[in-house]
């Protein structure tokens, strides 16, 4: 059996996200995670295609252009070598997260060199639950209360669990978020990552989405103080505070560390380690609080040694149960410096790679953060986290040995 | 040219209500943000609405639109670039045609090929640069577009683009015979321009357009939109500077016109003005400016929309395009009886033609029969190699190899075409020995198996009569090579039912071939019209014509061949048969020629002898065998006299009901007979040279269907 091997993140890519309905309504969601691969293997001419050992394409809902295996659709249509395999994956939110794990864990174990990872949701197209049958026993046993099937009511529910968070913070969040999504389109930092996408609309002809649609520069909390909230009467959650029904499609490009070093592929991010927990269905949003500790308590690390968070902001009270968990501050410039899901949207299946993405570019910029953390909460009651290692660094593992590597040239 | 914005959009109002019926395409502008900051571009998008199998065309209302779009965009200045594209995997096909065929008046047409270049004039003249994006299909006035823009970018999957008017009897007229060839130099453009679409408008892949320089910039399906605005982008940003080919604008233009006017020469024999127009248009190309090349463009366009031969090939576009693919009389498809396996009687070089086209096209088992096993043997040994030679070409793949020859057998046994949903008989060709045949069949076969012939001239009813089912007999005649040539006549005899015919039908669809329903008549459609015409010529012969007079005296309907061409490719003996037949069924107006008979029996391959040079002579060895006349005719009296007979002939083919309507017969000589597109087949040429109306005393088209009301 081959040894457990370093596993890098070498880049991701994604389109801009759209609000469901407008942007990419007569934009199939196959062509958006299809523009991410090529977009990937047109970046890294280094990398043979036929190298490519997997694509591991996520979405929640596996029917119509998000079906027929879209992992290997998808790479097929790329003009990926035939060669080359795919499938599909789910675990909503996280589906992305989850490929790039189960594919690094691939890695790791010396089944794949070189894998593409992603997600995408086209939520305009597929609404949540769509096409779905829950088993009845959920309702006629109370498996879980009612309220878990939908979302918006389990953050609802999160607010019970924690009064400390009071709508005024989730609202403060949500201003926080939309600002500094703004500050990161001013200094250039968001767009690097986009891959143009063409934009098919039969009334008013092709267009070309070059920038994310969902974000609202400006946002107040006074205007965020208006909206109504439509999961409970005089409720707490908006879909102010809240990311929306959003289209999109996120690609990483992910390779054992040796053979990164072969090929010439720059390494981003060395994965340390992951972890999935479950938690009660109906406050699914405090999922990333098990699973950052598991994870951590796995890799032998503590909530100190993370110099950078890359939270889901599925919910900004979700985010901010995290937060108070770990005693750390709303506003805190280590947490989602660039902004999150509540002003940049969060198509579900997609988003996980849209956290590495932002974390890569952290640890470019800061190479005296060691580690940082991508963790999202999960529909149904689950968290999922993953921990990474600045190559940066100076003490990284990954930096030693390629700098080894350069001394001997 | 027109010089101001409101006589452009005075002339588009009078075009458009030339054609209220028209479908229209929207130009939508939309901007983009061009990648890297390069500025805000318009993108317009030509859509009419509806799917890809309706494409985008520009009539008057569709170019007023795009009119109107250039007029919301070209003033801006907050723009660097325009750049459009069509529909998905549509640019657009080009002018609406069926407009065009309405036109009556030489001032109408004037202004219809006007607007075309008023309107994408303004292309070619923006103060920003402008892209045109081949997204697609792109023919005619839909290549034209872009060829107006300032560069072009082609999907290299893109599966149709051409410059297909000299095809229908137009040319390209809205800029394509001047900027294709001061963009990619006149050899490549008269390989578009002419070659292409006189070749039965053959047509480019978006990878062959780029290699000829059509386009300056190639990418993928996949991303197309997205990689070509990117490019444009770069080219905004001066980060791409697009080279193009000095041109040679000496002596090797004009060669280059020259050689193509031989092949044009060699195609219509000067019967088809348009191509002519087109080398004339392409020649002037090296040294006009734009506005003199566009004027000559916009008259040649007028001249040829109001010529005979344009609403003929209208004509004979619409019969291929619609008429073959719903036969006239054809029963609903719905009767039809599912076709599993097929038999072919008989093993020879026909035999196996047509085992061999049963077996690609349908996919089912076939099987072969021969009395003798040696020849069974031979006959598929003969298919086993022509499928190697598939492989060979890369045509097919190896596993489609196997597969077709795990699907051909032959026997001795005719018990072995028990299941067998269809059977064809190619044996020789004689009425008793096709009647044993199918009496034989009808012993093993069930109830409901059609029994079709190949036969070219023997009556289907009489074949069978006696058969305890006649009513699953039809005629299926091919036309060599039956790989190639599209025809299939479809005949009912007498008692011939409505499924066996549907079955006849479909499987004509599954082998691809376009049939048409014919009635058990003397030799059916084609070669009762090719031998009457061959009796005509060869009479003038054997009155003291000289050969080559009689023989190029049809040279002005520029058909395929010249009659004794013809001949010696049926060979004299087939031709003699059905000449005979003919005159026994039909009467003396078939003559049968003692000189061609001479020929026969001297057992020679036909009238004429080939030089080195491959040209035809009469050798004295074969003059000596002719007995000629002391009455010699001139060319023009024996056109005249085959023109009448041809008139004659197809009248009475149509009161006899041979066919449906005179343009079956049309559609028969066209795909049998490769007749061309500007005579329209035939029936149109007859009535515009005034052979009909002095035969039968009336046309067979009414004016207006093909010609000019």
């Amino acid at each position: 059996m081959a040894d457990s091997r370093d596993v890098v993140f070498i880049d991701g890519v994604r389109t801009p996200f759209g609000k469901a309905g407008s942007l990419y309504a007569e934009t199939r969601a196959d062509d958006l995670v299809i523009n991410c691969i090529r977009e990937l293997v047109r970046r890294h001419p280094e990398l043979p295609p036929e190298r490519i050992d997997e694509v591991a394409i996520a979405a929640t809902t596996q029917i119509g252009d998000q079906g027929l295996t879209v992992g290997r659709t998808a790479a097929l249509l790329a003009g990926l070598p035939r060669s080359v395999p795919g499938f599909s994956i789910d675990r909503m939110c996280a589906g992305a997260m989850t490929a790039v794990t189960t594919t690094a864990s691939g890695i790791a174990f010396g089944a794949y060199d070189v894998v593409i990872a992603g997600g995408v949701e086209h939520m305009g197209r597929h609404p949540m639950g769509e096409g779905v049958d829950p088993n009845p026993r959920i309702i006629a046993e109370k498996i879980v209360d009612p309220s878990a099937m939908v979302m918006g009511s389990t953050a609802e529910n999160l607010h019970d669990r924690f009064p400390r968070i009071t709508k005024e913070r989730s609202d403060a969040f949500a201003v926080l978020s939309q600002q500094r999504v703004e500050q990161a389109y001013a200094n250039g930092i968001l767009t690097e990552a986009l891959v143009p996408v063409a934009t098919r609309s039969q009334e008013h002809g092709w267009g070309l989405a070059t920038a994310d649609e969902p974000p609202r520069p400006g946002t107040t909390m006074e205007a965020l103080a208006g909206l109504k909230t439509p999961f409970r009467s005089h409720g707490r959650v908006t879909p102010g505070n809240t990311a929306g029904l959003n289209d999109g499609a996120t690609a990483s490009l992910l390779a054992a560390a040796d053979v990164a070093a072969e090929l010439g592929l720059p390494s981003a991010m060395r994965m340390v380690g992951f972890a999935f927990a479950g938690v009660d269905p109906e406050v699914m949003g405090v999922g990333p609080v098990p699973a950052t500790e598991k994870a951590l308590q796995r890799a032998g690390l503590t909530i100190d040694d993370i110099g950078a968070f890359e939270i889901n902001e599925a919910f900004a009270v979700q985010v901010l149960a995290f937060l108070d968990h770990f005693g750390i501050e709303a506003e805190d410039s280590r947490v989602n410096p660039y902004g999150g899901a509540i002003a940049l949207g969060h198509p579900l299946a997609s988003s996980g790679v849209r956290l590495m993405i932002h974390l890569a570019r952290t640890f470019r910029d800061n190479p005296d953060i060691r580690y940082g953390i991508t963790t999202m909460c999960v529909g149904l009651g689950m968290g999922g986290t993953v921990i990474w290692e600045n190559p940066r660094h100076q003490s990284s593992a990954t930096s030693r040995q390629q700098g080894s590597k350069e001394n001997q040239q | 040219m027109i010089s101001t914005g409101s006589e452009l959009a005075a002339l588009l109002d009078r075009a458009s209500a030339m054609m209220p019926d028209e479908t229209i395409t929207r130009a939508i502008p939309h901007d983009v943000a061009l990648p890297g900051g390069a500025g805000t571009a318009v993108l317009i998008t030509l859509d009419n609405g509806l799917d890809h199998t309706k494409p985008n065309t520009f009539g008057p209302g569709s170019l007023t639109e795009l009119n109107r779009a250039l007029d919301a965009t070209l003033d801006r200045d907050d723009i660097v670039a325009v750049a459009v594209t069509g529909k998905p995997f549509i640019m657009a096909a080009g002018a609406d045609l069926k407009g065009v065929s309405q036109i009556t008046d030489a001032s109408d047409a004037e202004a219809i090929a006007r607007i075309g270049h008023g309107v994408f004039n303004r292309l070619r003249t923006a103060k920003v640069p402008t892209f045109g994006l081949i997204n697609g299909l792109a023919l005619g006035g839909g290549l034209e577009i872009s060829l107006n823009c300032t560069y072009r970018t082609v999907n290299s999957s893109a599966p149709a683009i051409a410059l297909p008017e000299c095809f229908l009897g137009l040319v390209p007229g809205w800029g394509g015979c001047y900027l294709l060839p001061n963009l990619i130099g006149p050899q490549n453009a008269l390989k578009v321009i002419i070659e292409n679409s006189l070749n039965q408008n053959k047509m480019l892949k978006g990878f062959q357009a780029y290699e000829l320089g059509i386009a300056d910039a190639m990418f993928d399906g996949a991303d197309f939109l997205e990689r070509s605005l990117d490019w444009v982008s770069k080219v905004v940003r001066g980060e791409i500077t697009v080279e193009r080919p000095e041109l040679d604008r000496g002596q090797a233009w004009a060669d280059a016109v020259a050689g193509a006017k031989a092949f044009v020469d060699l195609k219509v024999s000067g019967a088809a003005p348009a191509p002519y127009k087109a080398l004339e248009l392409v020649l002037a190309a090296r040294d006009s400016d734009a506005e003199t090349a566009f004027a000559a463009e916009d008259s040649a366009l007028a001249e040829l929309i109001m010529s005979e031969e344009l609403r003929s090939g209208l004509y004979a576009f619409d019969l291929v395009q619609k008429r073959a693919k719903k036969p006239a009389g054809a029963p609903d498809k719905s009767l039809a009886r599912k076709v599993t396996k097929v038999g072919v009687v008989g093993a020879g070089l026909m035999a196996s033609q047509l085992a061999l086209l049963f077996l690609r096209r349908l996919e089912v088992p076939v099987i072969m029969s021969d009395l003798d096993a040696d020849r069974a043997q031979k006959g598929l040994d003969g298919v086993h190699g022509e499928i190697d030679k598939l492989l060979g070409k890369g045509r097919i793949n190896p596993d489609t190899a196997n597969r077709f020859k795990a699907l051909i057998s032959a026997t001795t046994d005719q018990s072995d075409f028990a299941d067998c949903d269809f059977v064809i008989e190619a044996v020789f060709e004689e009425m008793k020995v096709k009647k044993q045949v199918f009496a034989g069949l009808e012993k093993v076969v069930s109830d409901e198996c059609v029994l079709a012939t190949n036969t070219s001239s023997l009556s289907i009813t009489e074949m069978a009569s006696e058969l305890e089912h006649p009513e699953r007999v039809v005629g299926f005649h091919f036309f060599n090579p039956v790989a190639i040539l599209p025809l299939l006549e479809i005949i009912a005899g007498e008692k011939t039912d409505d499924a066996t015919l549907a079955t006849a039908f479909a499987t004509s669809k599954g082998l691809k071939k376009n049939s048409v329903l014919v009635s058990d008549a003397p030799a059916f459609v084609v070669n009762r019209v090719l031998t009457r015409l061959m009796g005509e010529i060869t009479a003038a012969v054997d009155e003291g014509t000289p050969v080559e007079v009689a023989d190029q005296a049809l040279r002005p309907l520029g058909l395929p061949m010249s009659p004794f061409v013809l001949l010696q490719l049926v060979g004299p003996a087939v031709a003699l048969h059905v000449a005979e037949t003919l005159r026994d069924t039909c009467g003396d107006r078939f003559g049968v020629s003692p000189n061609l008979q001479a020929i026969v029996e001297a057992k020679k391959p036909g009238i004429y002898d080939w030089t080195a040079e491959g040209k035809p002579y009469v050798s004295d060895e074969t003059k000596a065998l002719l007995t000629l006349g002391d009455n010699p005719s001139t060319a023009e009296q024996v056109r005249e006299r085959a023109l009448n007979a041809l008139a004659e002939e197809i009248g009475l083919m149509l009161s006899e009901g041979v066919v449906a309507a005179p343009m079956d017969i049309d559609l028969c000589l066209i795909l049998g007979a490769g007749w061309p597109f500007h005579t329209g087949g035939i029936t149109p040429y007859l009535d515009r040279s005034g052979a009909s109306e002095a035969t039968n005393g009336q046309r067979f088209l009414p004016k207006g269907v093909a010609s000019v009301a």
